[in-house]
């Protein structure tokens, strides 16, 4: 029988340190989709509106039925560029705005899979993708984009990283009325997992089945209070206390992700053990690390507390679940977290110190927004740096910065909602365009030749 | 299968005699009730067998939940698999 301390712990987990479920994401293949323009775009958004259907639905009723709060239902397809190969740069746009009107049609807030696979090189599709992304995203509301330029087995494409530095500035251009806010749906990776619930940067990869089930769980709240509750034990009773609680947060993703799976007949993908902050107050990532009493994040030993709780929480999560994937760790995106905008605000966490937590927590520089004046080189350049600590270290990482139009140093930039609000960053202004312009390919490194 | 009920609010007379008409009322069998006043303050645990509920749970959990409203009550109702998941290997 279920004693009445487990019941309470439940309940309070939920009721007051926001335990959620972030996301669940259907990916659905578009493969079997070819045809030219106007017919691949009707194609997609019968085959998207089919096969997701029921996915708000059976969200909604998963959640009064167990009691837990499912924030976002989404959907992430094949890459654009490969199920519509063959495209130009209208055709493309005409695929983004059809993955809108789904988006819209299902009753979901965002559609991932704008998206081109480019670490190696370019197909003529990938480059009129990547051409078409600043209209696509200025002309849609929900459609989510991302590139991955580069891969511990194929090494960095500095041709692409070259020219998604001035995609970048173009999308915050073209979206300038609203906070430049294409530049949050667009994200820059490397080692980009195939199966990521999470948005801007979900797709349904070329390896996975005709659908698929994903979920993403959340919980910085839960694993905050039960740091504060442990104030004077070691780090390796930290470490022991975030394991179990990651062990309970992701028990309730994988029952979430199997009953889901069951009611919608699509099978199980994996669940992702990520801590996802939420711009709420007692819902952020930087509030555990300084619970764990570093201070303020972005000061010493930052780096060193980020570590220990993103594989913490991994060693917490992995026995929970039968498959684990996507990015599975901490994220630290500013916008996002409550903790971190006040960082940045009191001048504590700069954009350097970010970089060096990206080497140890699940994803990247993330919804970081610079002044609208950084050349299109330095952009380049800071995907080049983020690239280089994914791919030399075998792990994710991404950049989604947003350069907000007519903004400097010391304003804020608002995207409602989830996204938050971010504090426009001092960004170095040295010239890296020699660097940049070299173009070509940084070779993969040494250990990727594991056969 | 069952269902765990979570009742907060501030203590008044026939609480749990509402709960249990409600339960009643859609086929849904108390097996197990816990409840306390601490400074006016009313909390109730209760444990209730749904395998011969008459309607779906997720509508049962709407009628809770007005309930509740009618009460000025907290009541949370939900499957008992989430406490397994979390609190069971």
């Amino acid at each position: 029988m279920i004693n009445i301390g487990d019941i309470l712990e439940t309940v309070n987990m939920i009721s007051n340190d926001h335990l959620d479920i972030r996301t669940i994401t259907m990916g659905i293949s578009l493969l079997d989709c070819g045809g030219s323009g106007a017919l691949f775009a009707d194609k997609i958004y019968d085959k998207i509106t089919r096969r997701a259907e029921r996915l708000v639905a059976v969200g909604e009723e998963i959640e009064k039925e167990y009691g837990i709060p499912i924030i976002n239902k989404r959907v992430s397809v094949t890459p654009i560029a490969i199920a519509g190969a063959g495209l130009d740069v209208e055709g493309f746009v005409s695929a983004a705005k059809a993955m809108d009107r789904a988006a819209e049609t299902l009753g979901i807030n965002f559609i991932g899979g704008y998206s081109a696979l480019v670490q190696k090189g370019m197909t003529d599709a990938d480059r009129a993708l990547i051409a078409s992304i600043p209209q696509a995203l200025a002309e849609t509301a929900r459609v989510c984009s991302s590139v991955n330029i580069g891969s511990t087995k194929s090494g960095i494409n500095m041709d692409a990283v070259k020219e998604l530095g001035e995609i970048i500035l173009k999308t915050a251009y073209l979206t300038k009325d609203s906070s430049s806010i294409g530049c949050a749906k667009l994200v820059v990776f490397a080692n980009a997992p195939d199966d990521n619930p999470f948005m801007a940067g979900a797709f349904h990869g070329v390896g996975e089945g005709e659908t698929i089930l994903n979920v993403g769980v959340s919980g910085p709240g839960v694993v905050k209070t039960a740091v504060e509750k442990l104030s004077g034990g070691d780090l390796e009773k930290l470490s022991e206390e975030i394991k179990r609680t990651a062990f309970k947060i992701t028990r309730v993703g994988q029952l979430v992700a199997l009953e889901a799976s069951r009611r919608l007949g699509v099978p199980f993908g994996i669940v992702d053990l990520s801590l996802a902050p939420t711009p709420a107050v007692g819902d952020s990532v930087a509030e555990i690390l300084e619970a764990m009493g570093i201070g303020q994040c972005g000061g010493c030993g930052t780096t060193a507390a980020l570590a220990m709780l993103n594989d913490a929480v991994k060693k917490g999560g992995v026995m929970a679940s039968s498959k684990v994937g996507g990015l599975s760790g901490a994220f630290i995106p500013v916008s996002e977290d409550a903790g971190m905008i006040k960082a940045v605000n009191d001048g504590v966490l700069s954009l350097e110190k970010l970089e060096a937590m990206t080497a140890v927590c699940s994803v990247g520089l993330d919804m970081i927004a610079v002044p609208g004046d950084t050349p299109a080189a330095v952009l380049s350049a800071m995907i080049a740096d983020e690239a280089a600590i994914g791919v030399i270290n075998s792990k994710t990482t991404a950049v989604r910065v947003i350069p907000a139009y007519g903004k400097s140093v010391g304003d804020s930039v608002d995207f409602g909602g989830l996204l938050g609000s971010a504090p426009v960053m001092r960004i170095s202004s040295c010239d890296p365009s020699v660097f940049v312009n070299r173009g070509g390919i940084i070779p993969a490194p040494i250990h990727s030749l594991k056969n | 299968m069952n269902a765990v009920i979570t009742v907060t609010g501030k203590d008044n007379k026939g609480i749990i005699a509402k709960v249990s008409a409600v339960c009643t009322e859609h086929g849904v069998n108390i097996i197990d009730i816990s409840q306390s006043v601490l400074r006016d303050y009313f909390v109730m645990f209760m444990i209730a067998d749904i395998g011969e509920m008459k309607i779906k749970l997720a509508d049962f959990v709407d009628v809770m939940n007005a309930l509740a409203d009618e009460n000025a009550l907290k009541i949370q109702t939900m499957h008992e698999d989430i406490f397994n998941a979390m609190h069971r290997i």
